[in-house]
């Protein structure tokens, strides 16, 4: 009989089916995963992380280090969570981790037996030799002997989602301090958040047997509750755990919307909130220790305080014969409530001797320690250090609480060691953080709400809120005394942190072999490490190194506690960006249409970009390619290079802010013409390269590379307002506002005439190359029309409002059809511009100046523009600077190779030797061989020089020929026809 | 993980803004007449303080605009915005 008949916060008429290991359970509504288990007689869930030691349920709460699950399956499953936190749910999955064989039977066991082996600092030292068995022979045993649950492997198909809060006042834990200091703060009209990890608010007293006027605390819980929630100022908030405190008033919290796979796939599965705060108040209470002995990890010994809780709030009592074990005051509350359901209490075991029994008709046992329990899977008895034996099946062990102070370490608050409470307490806190009640270390319940209304009203009137009273809280007077750890260090294998398996024989071992620090052994014996960072280990091990060490706790001092808290899963934090999402694609303005004409699509940067349009017959991308630059140079073609970043620049300042961030004059350029820029870093090197154009005297349009239309925007932005504030120059980026389309090829005119509104003449004479205009086509469709030209041919760029570009760009291709038009993608168009010796990105890589592209003439002497002074230096001017030229291979059959390193004919091929790279290489339909553009030394004074290109990733060498970089139509004939 | 007060949008959240280094380079008046020496002192030294230093922030995904932030680099307080061309507080 574990299910006591009646009490609690559990709803009996609701029965839930759960499974753990195989076999079936029946739960109630309101339990935990761990209350059901308990309820059904299940202690044993679990075995250690080295030794493989059954562990069982040691609390009730996010503290629990041992009673962790694998939950749910297949790829729905996730490990180690915490049977202690998951609420119960209908049809629940659960298995146990991290053993081979049964749970009762565990074959690693053995690892128990072979502790020597396993102890502190094993990682490190044991199995170092020889080398190459590390890697190959002991990691993989000892991971897979050592470790927790496991992972599907498969891509978790629930859903996960992330939000964002904003509030005055952030309530972090809904426990009596926390609920109280809420309702303060509620009733001024402040706007708060509550969040607690339980999926009932209430902390402690849903699970204490206290009365507070006259009423059950849970009854008072509910009624704060109760307003709360008819507040629209208020946002309650359970099954969320503040897991970091960051910068300025920011945590990030975990909100658990549901374990359960039958939910998680259509709505998420957790939430991941990133709460802004003016002010927090911490009421997270304090957290039990449990004490030392042999044997302390045996399941059936557990936390008092769960113990207690487990009664009182779940109706669940863990054991027939109940002891108790304690060093303070609260023990002795376990005992009374357990008596009080009618549970069989063996006995209270006292350290302490000089005390009057704080509650009386318990037999009890003062002055006493337990030395060593004993029992296979479960405690069966424990011995006393004056050789007394007592049988018993649970043992609830209460060394005194630690105050869950974590979140005020994140921000670099070191927590100070308390002589009363013998805890450490919160030392430097967050600036906009109070810590409020057991989590401040005040453990008397009266002197907590006292606490809570002084630091509220001072909180509230700094934030600029008026404080309305609240009803006066009467509360027994709980004391709480406690003695000091002992001053010995008791013998055999004594578990201190019950996940890592460390014992006080590895901090020995440790401190012994020199790691002293507190921050070395941990990381030395692993204390702390595990996914309960320690929130019950930490303090009991220090106990242990300040009497090895003959040192006070405050000397010893603290870890310093880092987020998450509890643990996150990467799920959380991926939210909804996970696959494509996880970098969402910008679509070309023409992409379904591309689509529809069976576009192959590229990354790039953050675009899809057709990259070419097969049609029947073809079998690889090449044949695609040298169609559509073959039809394109013979006829015309159409691409899409809206990815271009455009900026559009007015003011009366514009003429000279272009001179000012381009190297080449602008303020001279006609209106209605266009120009090539060349954009410099003020250190000298080439940033980018584009085309502005003037359609009014204070109107410029400028282009970037689709790479660095962002950065180079930014940098505008930057030298206008930080260079040139007084100059009158304003910028907008209209990159997705103007659909463009470069249309190339010798029929061009002649197709855009045709769609040319009537009056608009292009003709050679009136549209010469390089100018510009503001047309219509289409009868009215606004375009901006351009005659410059990427790929050498008679060209121009058109530019429509985004919102006409499928309209506009399935006209032109039906009217198209008669001077045989053919789409071309980013391939085409790469081998066109190296056909034309035109640099782009692989060119301008942040290494180059205009020197080396062989355009320093045009860099300006005369003004001061940015980056001309430092493109001048020295070392970038020198005779023998590279050159950007072309390159052909001697055997017209060999295929160029982008990357190679150029060495001379007879040299070795050595860094010493290097005399410059290929940068870009393309197949040239029209010479019907490889084509490469590349800088090496003096380039533009070596044409028909034969030089090695050397591919040493492959140890192939290319003998080449330095050639002009205009491969095709040298002369630019055919541009300006 | 912080907030900046951009001093014409109000609190945001520092992922909309951009850090752009230290505040005050003045660009030469003369950039012909700098010597090598002076031209790096310009372009590439910078004081990399441990504690208060003031730089330059962009509202990059807000209002573009960029402006001066006063922050303690240990510990991430800032202890005031002001705009480009206003005199930085001296205390
Ligand atoms: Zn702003």
């Amino acid at each position: 009989m574990y299910r006591i008949k009646s009490g609690g916060l559990i709803n009996r008429n609701k029965e839930l089916n759960f499974s753990f290991n195989g076999k079936n359970f029946v739960g109630y509504e309101g339990d935990t995963l761990s209350s059901a288990l308990l309820g059904n007689g299940i202690h044993l869930v679990g075995r250690s992380f080295k030794y493989h030691r059954p562990r069982g349920i040691f609390s009730s709460g996010s503290e629990e280090p041992s009673a962790l699950v694998q939950l749910e399956e297949k790829n729905f499953t996730e490990p180690n969570i915490r049977a202690t936190t998951v609420k119960l749910y209908d049809g629940l999955v659960s298995n146990s981790q991290n053993h081979v064989g049964s749970l009762s039977w565990d074959f690693m066991r053995i690892n128990d037996y072979l502790s020597t082996f396993l102890s502190a600092g094993f990682y490190y030292k044991t199995f170092m030799w020889p080398k190459a068995f590390w890697e190959k022979v002991y990691e993989p045993i000892i991971r897979n002997a050592a470790g927790l649950g496991k992972l599907s492997k498969e891509s978790d198909p629930s859903k996960y989602d992330k939000g964002y809060l904003h509030c005055d006042l952030l309530v972090i834990g809904a426990g009596p301090a926390g609920l109280y200091s809420a309702l303060i703060a509620a009733r001024t009209g402040a706007k708060i958040i509550v969040v607690d990890e339980d999926f009932i608010l209430g902390g402690s007293f849903n699970g204490e047997n206290i009365n507070i006027n006259d009423n059950i605390c849970s009854d008072w819980v509910k009624s704060i509750l109760s307003e709360l929630n008819s507040l629209k100022n208020v946002r309650l908030m359970s099954s969320t755990t503040l897991y970091g405190s960051f910068d300025h008033g920011i945590y990030g919290a975990l909100e658990v919307k549901s374990y359960n796979s039958k939910n998680t796939i259509t709505k998420p599965r957790h939430i991941l909130w990133k709460i802004y705060s003016k002010f927090s108040v911490l009421c997270t209470g304090a957290l039990e220790r449990s004490i030392l002995f042999e044997n302390n990890d045996l399941p059936g010994i557990m936390l008092s305080k769960s113990v207690r809780h487990y009664c009182n709030r779940w109706g669940v009592i863990p054991g027939n014969n109940i002891s108790i074990y304690t060093n303070n005051d609260d023990g002795w509350e376990t005992a009374k409530d357990l008596k009080k359901a009618g549970c069989n209490v063996v006995c209270i075991i006292d350290q302490r001797s000089n005390i009057k029994p704080p509650i009386e008709n318990i037999d009890h046992i003062l002055g006493r320690n337990i030395v060593k329990a004993k029992g296979n899977l479960r405690i069966s008895s424990i011995k006393l250090d004056n050789g007394r034996i007592i049988n018993t099946d649970c043992l609830a062990v209460s060394g005194g609480y630690n105050p869950n102070l974590h979140l005020t370490c994140h921000q670099r608050g070191k927590p100070k060691w308390n002589e009363v409470n013998h805890c450490f307490v919160p030392h430097n806190p967050p600036k906009t953080m109070e810590v409020i009640g057991a989590a401040n270390g005040l453990f008397n319940h009266e002197e907590m709400f006292n606490d809570s209304k002084i630091k509220l009203t001072k909180i509230l009137r700094n934030l600029g809120f008026r404080k309305i009273a609240v009803e006066k809280v009467n509360i027994s007077k709980k004391v709480y005394q406690i003695s000091p750890f002992p001053k010995k260090i008791p013998e055999g294998k004594i578990w201190v942190d019950l996940q890592n398996d460390v014992t006080v024989k590895d901090i020995k071992l440790a401190v012994h072999e020199g790691f002293h620090s507190v921050e070395l052994l941990k990381r030395y014996t692993t204390l702390g490490m595990a996914t309960d960072q320690g929130k019950n280990s930490n303090v009991l091990g220090l106990s242990v190194l300040s009497l090895i060490k003959n040192k006070t706790m405050h000397e010893v001092g603290t870890t310093i506690f880092r987020p998450p808290f509890t643990p996150v899963p990467i799920g959380a934090f991926a939210g909804r960006s996970r696959g494509k999402h996880f970098k969402p694609f910008r679509l070309t303005p023409s992409h379904n249409w591309a689509k529809s004409n069976n576009a192959v699509f590229v990354e790039a940067g953050n675009w899809l970009r057709a990259q070419w349009y097969p049609i029947k017959g073809e079998k690889t991308w090449r044949e695609s390619v040298d169609r559509e630059v073959i039809q394109t140079r013979n006829n015309v073609g159409i691409c899409d290079v809206t990815t271009l970043g455009k900026i559009d620049i007015k003011g009366k300042d514009s003429g000279a802010f272009l001179n000012f961030v381009y190297a080449n004059n602008f303020g001279k350029l006609p209106v209605g013409k266009v120009r090539y820029g060349l954009m410099l870093r003020d250190d000298g090197i080439a940033f980018d390269d584009g085309t502005t154009a003037r359609f009014s005297e204070n109107h410029f349009v400028m282009t970037t590379t689709t790479a660095n239309a962002v950065t180079v925007f930014r940098h505008l932005e930057f030298c206008k307002q930080c260079l040139k504030p007084d100059w009158d120059v304003h910028l907008i980026s209209t990159t997705d506002h103007w659909a463009q389309f470069a249309i190339a090829g010798p029929k061009s005119r002649k197709l855009l005439q045709e769609i040319c509104d009537p009056k608009i003449d292009i003709s050679n004479d009136k549209f010469p190359f390089m100018a510009c205009a503001k047309i219509t086509v289409l009868e009215g469709i606004p375009a901006r029309l351009f005659r410059i030209s990427f790929s050498g041919e008679l060209a121009y760029e058109i530019a429509v409002p985004r919102r006409y570009a499928d309209f506009f760009v399935k006209k032109i291709s039906e009217i198209g059809k008669k001077y045989s038009l053919v789409p071309y993608g980013t391939e085409a168009l790469g081998v066109m511009r190296i056909e034309k010796g035109h640099a782009a990105g692989n060119e301008l890589n942040g290494q180059t100046t205009a020197h080396n592209l062989g355009l320093g003439k045009m860099v300006s002497k005369l003004n001061d523009c940015v980056g001309n002074t430092m493109s001048e230096r020295d070392e970038l001017n020198k005779d023998d600077a590279l050159k950007l030229v072309g390159f052909i291979p001697t055997n017209k059959k060999q295929q160029l190779v982008a990357g190679s390193h150029f060495i001379e004919k007879g040299q070795i091929a050595n860094l010493e030797n290097d005399q410059g790279w290929m940068s870009s290489v393309a197949f040239s339909p029209m010479l019907n061989h490889s084509i490469g553009l590349g800088y090496i030394k003096r380039g533009n004074q070596r044409y028909g020089e034969k030089v090695n290109a050397v591919n040493p990733l492959k140890n192939e060498i290319t003998e080449v020929e330095i050639h002009s970089p205009h491969f095709y139509d040298p002369e630019g004939e055919l541009l300006r026809g | 993980m912080f907030i900046i007060n951009c001093p014409y949008c109000g609190e945001r959240e520092q992922s909309e803004f951009k850090a752009g280094g230290e505040a005050h380079i003045v660009r030469p008046k003369q950039p012909t007449e700098l010597s090598d020496d002076e031209w790096a002192e310009y372009l590439f030294m910078r004081k990399n303080i441990k504690g208060v230093q003031f730089e330059r922030w962009v509202h990059t995904h807000g209002c573009r605009k960029w402006f001066n932030v006063v922050r303690d680099t240990s510990n991430d307080v800032i202890k005031a915005v002001y705009k480009m061309g206003e005199k930085p507080p001296t205390k």
